[in-house]
């Protein structure tokens, strides 16, 4: 690979990582978790909520689910 | 794959669950290969960790045995580092090898549990980031600060020693055990192993200690921004900037996370840059110079409506923010210390190891073992490693790599934390840290107590104080304790070598200033909330109706109550006639240790009852050494009769003052002065006698449960049954040989699967 190359798999990376600290990847982990349940059954799936429902469903579940940050 | 259980106590009644058919490929490596990979010592492998010893040990030299006029931060780094890396590579590896025995054949909770929400298989090294930005904290920031006084090395010992053979045992240990039971909590475990009264007096004690680290916390930040309108103003400012943050996450571009985090990074460095000017204008100084009683009644009141606004509003972005300025930030400051390489000219030990000084009171032992919690050892993180990480985690062998290096990355945050604040002149940072009750609170009054201590090497002279004051933008520097002013000032003193010259030291200590500022107004949200909702389970038993934890009145009724609980603890320390932090910080820093000895109070009963008494002083020591620390110092504090250390004897000293019918005793100019220290006294003395009552039942409770599983030998666990892993992936920050090459096997697998996958709906679309 050349230094452009490198460089651009090296920048790829670091937004994957800071996407994935700061929790940015958290819509597609549950698009990709819902798909891989559902992918081998027969007929119906259950409904998929979309990116705007699952973000309003998180933040509402961590206001019945406290994480404490530390000191 | 092998059949036969590798502890006879672990897998009753699992060998079976664990088989996989041969023709799939594994999920897990063979224990004898880690074995053969791990003793397989080529010569480069000897060279390096040669040169990690060698480094690591000239490190250790340079700081304890050479004595020059100065010694170079970069010992501080290579002797952290190199320290680390052999704690890492041989300790945590020989707990994982004959104490936790991790199987990846067995699936974590994110795999069997796995709902694409709390329990998701997250990559091993976001995991790392994400728990180490949920651990990490003010905590050691501070505490590293006000140890500086006893000198740097008792600090750097116990910081580096401490965190490798105590800390991150602890935090590993209770990731390990909590995911192992689901992702159950501390609390939850502690019931389980100890029993009613040990898991009530835990969860009691949990609930205390939240309250007065909340407390002590809140007290640091009105510390930091009393009748400073710099800070004042772009701190209040990050309110608004998180509204704005979350209002965009919610209705505008909801999950574009980092794109907010930007903008609100760049908001925050606009309201940084916006409250040098409004500082230096005649209205803009006198409107946002509030003094600390007002201040803390607006944290007092800020920390109730945020605990009830609902969380995408307020709590989440700044989160997000947070998390981002705390990467950033320690990356940062880690590469500045390593590029600036500042000397450092305070002693090894200084004057104030034997009898403690103006800003810590007593002698090192146990003191300095309180003073550093967090970045040594701290019990707050059990309930973090309880809490999400376990959820998240992919593969039990990488409890290690996020636990316990978790944690070593922690302590190098206190270790930085320590050298940033060595790196200040001795006089200035025992002018900032001593109690305006020493200093008076003016320049004059600090160069003549600071010069009074007769400090080696130390001669303060007023113009030290004011041009030190004027550099970093504030009206004065005197007496401004709590640690984050002195970590911001030693801060802007390196990063301003680096970037800007001293034109841009008051931007960096104001950025650290908010730094801080940011994580400790998260903690206090977060608290609160928790605390609330302990506090709601707890009162559930009695009153059933506070279960429901999403009835308004209840909810608002127990937020005010953890909020008043915590804000009487503040207003304690902010009126304090002796000074505050230096009364109080002890406080926190025992209740953090005692929490740490709960946790691993718990962590030791596990161990017995899972029958490994042959390695349980992995636990037994550093619970030891934190039960001894805690008790002793609770003890001095509460039956010494120095009345600079002992609670009770301060109090006696100013009860019989008062009734002397003296008008002014020490510090206590006035008559409602000496009340307040009787009051205060009063309460520190109970809330030391709570703690350490609580922790020593947990305790007694804890060596019950040890005892009765070596007596009766009836060996069991309250772990989740096993589950068999249908994944793999490596355990380690890099894959080893034969990680990447069954790695590699998974890949080729999941490629197969996906063209397999598109060529039959390709085939249905057809049809």
């Amino acid at each position: 690979m050349n230094t452009v190359g490198l460089l651009k798999k090296g920048a790829r990376d670091l937004a994957w990582f800071i996407k994935g600290v700061m929790g940015e990847d958290a819509y597609d982990k549950y698009r990709a978790h819902h798909e891989s349940r559902h992918a081998c059954d027969a007929g119906e799936t259950p409904p998929v909520m979309t990116e705007r429902e699952f973000w309003r469903d998180q933040t509402d579940r961590q206001d019945t689910n406290p994480q404490g940050r530390c000191c | 794959m092998g059949a036969t259980p590798r502890t006879p106590n672990d897998s009753m009644g699992e060998a079976g669950v664990l088989d996989r058919d041969p023709a799939l490929l594994p999920v897990a490596l063979d224990q004898t290969t880690h074995d053969a990979e791990e003793a397989h010592w080529t010569p480069a492998k000897v060279a390096i960790w040669g040169g990690i010893s060698l480094l690591g040990g000239l490190s250790w030299v340079m700081l304890a045995v050479v004595r020059g006029e100065t010694v170079n931060a970069i010992w501080f780094v290579f002797a952290a580092v190199c320290t680390y890396l052999i704690g890492y590579r041989f300790y945590s590896n020989y707990i994982q090898k004959h104490l936790l025995k991790p199987d990846d054949r067995r699936a974590t909770p994110a795999e069997y549990k796995a709902d694409g929400k709390d329990y998701a298989a997250t990559d091993r090294r976001v995991l790392f980031g994400h728990h180490f930005a949920a651990i990490a904290g003010a905590g050691p920031l501070v505490g590293p600060v006000l140890a500086a006084q006893m000198g740097y090395l008792p600090g750097t010992i116990w910081i580096i020693v401490g965190v490798v053979l105590a800390g991150a045992v602890q935090d590993y240990l209770v990731l390990f055990f909590s995911m192992r039971r689901g992702g159950r909590s501390l609390g939850q475990m502690a019931r389980d192993e100890l029993g009613k009264v040990g898991g009530t007096a835990a969860l009691v004690a949990t609930m205390a200690i939240m309250v007065i680290i909340v407390a002590i916390l809140a007290l640091v930040v009105v510390n930091a921004l009393a009748a400073s309108p710099w800070g004042v103003f772009s701190v209040s400012m990050t309110i608004p900037i998180a509204l704005f943050m979350g209002c965009y996450l919610r209705f505008f571009r909801p999950g574009k996370v980092s794109e907010i985090s930007i903008i609100g990074f760049v908001l925050l460095l606009a309201a940084i840059i916006g409250g040098g000017m409004i500082s230096s204008t005649e209205w803009g100084a006198a409107f946002f110079h509030v003094d600390p009683v007002p201040l803390a009644i607006g944290i007092i009141v800020y920390g109730f409506v945020a605990a009830i606004l609902p969380v995408w509003l307020l709590l989440a972005p700044r989160d997000y923010l947070s998390t981002f300025m705390k990467i950033g930030t320690i990356g940062m400051l880690a590469i500045a210390i390593i590029v600036v390489r500042p000397e450092i000219s305070a002693p090894a030990f200084s004057e104030f190891t034997a009898n403690g000084g103006p800003v810590v009171s007593g002698s090192l032992f146990p003191f300095l073992f309180v003073t550093i919690a967090c970045g040594a050892l701290s019990g707050f993180h059990a309930l973090i490693a309880s809490g999400t990480t376990p959820k998240l985690i992919e593969k039990e062998r990488q409890t290690r790599f996020i636990g316990y290096g978790g944690m070593l990355m922690e302590s190098f945050v206190a270790i930085m934390a320590l050298v940033a604040a060595l790196s200040i002149d001795r006089g200035i940072y025992f002018a900032m840290n001593s109690s305006p009750a020493l200093t008076g609170g003016t320049v004059e009054g600090a160069v003549a107590f600071v010069n009074s201590l007769g400090l080696t090497g130390v001669n303060l002279t007023p113009d030290m104080l004011t041009q030190t004051a004027k550099d970093v933008g504030e009206a004065t520097i005197v007496s401004r304790t709590g640690g984050a002013p002195t970590l911001s000032v030693g801060l802007a003193h390196i990063m301003q070598q680096v970037a800007g010259g001293s034109g841009m030291m008051a931007f960096w200590y104001h950025f650290a200033i908010m730094f801080e500022a940011l994580f400790i107004l998260t903690a206090v949200d977060a608290g609160t909330r928790v605390a609330r909702f302990m506090l709601q389970d707890s009162l559930g038993n009695v009153f059933p109706k506070f279960k429901n934890t999403s009835w308004r009145a209840g909810a608002w009724l127990t937020t005010g109550i953890m909020v008043l609980a915590w804000g009487a603890v503040l207003m304690m320390g902010v009126t304090d006639p002796l000074g505050g932090i230096n009364t109080l910080f002890p406080l926190f820093g025992i209740a953090n240790q005692l929490l740490a000895a709960i946790a691993l109070a718990v962590c030791m009963a596990i161990v017995a009852k899972r029958g490994m008494f042959k390695y349980l002083w992995i636990v037994a020591m550093p619970l030891a050494f934190a039960a001894v620390v805690t008790i002793s110092a609770s003890f001095l504090k509460i039956f010494s009769t120095i009345p600079a250390v002992g609670y009770f004897a301060q109090n006696r000293a100013f009860s019989e003052a008062l009734a002397a019918g003296e008008t002014s005793f020490g510090t206590a100019k006035t008559v409602a002065a000496m009340e307040a220290v009787v009051r205060n006294t009063m309460v520190q003395g109970v809330l030391s006698i709570l703690f350490v009552v609580l922790a020593i039942i947990v305790m007694v409770t804890a060596i019950q449960a040890t005892w009765r599983s070596w007596k009766s030998r009836d060996f069991g666990t309250s772990e989740d049954p096993a589950v068999g892993s249908q994944m793999f992936a490596p355990s380690g920050f890099l894959p080893t040989a034969a990680e990447k090459e069954l790695g590699a096997s998974w890949d080729a697998q999941a490629r197969l699967e996906k063209s397999a996958r598109s060529a039959r709906s390709a085939t249905r679309n057809r049809s």
